[in-house]
């Protein structure tokens, strides 16, 4: 089962500077597990204390996971991935 | 390391924080990949819609890339104002900066400061922040 999943400049130094990977998983956290066997330390930026980190934006064909049941999100073949990071911050 | 930049998205920026003025307004200004040239000034919704936090919209924000590669631009500054402290990246902002090839650009609209002087630009990498100079080009 293969899914793209697109990987923003800040994580690149994971993925060997690929852009694009190919993952597998029947849920966005099985898709997290398997990223991070292949690419090591990259679930830890995903997550953090086993929940997504409010830093990070994941969408699965163009739909914020938060809205599609976070982790347990479902993927099916040929579903694309993109994370990037939030852009926000501020004064306080 | 500076950035260089129009004088008229210079003033579209400190009109923008001026009357979004009690809320913190942000933006981007986009431009060829690799060209590190502010070109293409575009103001993006606080969905916050706050005095202390700004935050763009995650369906904004994947359209933003969306665009940005479609365009074969990169964002080359990301922008954001204070409303009541100097144009200087609160923790906040250094927890959230997750673009380390963009500028950070801050502007204030804390009064009785000169706009002008409020201009200011970093890079925030890894944690570090390293302000930069600003050239700005009539």
């Amino acid at each position: 089962m293969a899914i793209e999943v697109r990987i923003p400049t800040i994580l690149r130094p994971y993925t060997k500077d690929q852009k694009s990977v190919e993952a597998a998983g029947a849920t966005l956290s099985a898709l997290i597990t398997d990223l991070d066997t292949q690419y090591g330390g990259l679930g830890e930026r995903l997550l953090e204390n086993g929940a997504l980190r409010r830093f990070i934006n994941i969408y699965i064909n163009d739909e914020d996971v938060r809205f599609l049941g976070g982790l347990e999100a479902p993927l099916k073949d040929g579903d694309s991935v993109t994370i990037l990071p939030a852009v926000a911050g501020g004064s306080k | 390391m500076a950035l260089t930049i129009s004088r008229a998205i210079v003033d579209a920026i400190l009109e923008q924080s001026r009357v979004e003025y009690p809320d913190e307004c942000c933006g981007v200004i986009l431009g060829p990949v690799g060209s590190d040239s502010p070109i293409r000034h575009k103001p993006m919704v606080n969905a916050a819609h706050s005095p202390t936090f700004y935050e763009f919209d995650p369906k904004d924000l994947l359209a933003l890339y969306r665009e940005v590669d479609d365009n074969d631009e990169e964002i080359v500054v990301i922008y954001h104002s204070h409303t009541e402290t100097e144009a200087f990246p609160s923790r906040t902002d250094i927890a959230y900066a997750g673009e380390p090839g963009s500028h950070y650009v801050l502007v204030s609209t804390r009064e009785e400061i000169a706009p002008a002087t409020e201009f200011r630009s970093y890079r925030i990498i890894d944690g570090v922040v390293t302000e930069e100079e600003v050239s700005i080009t009539e």
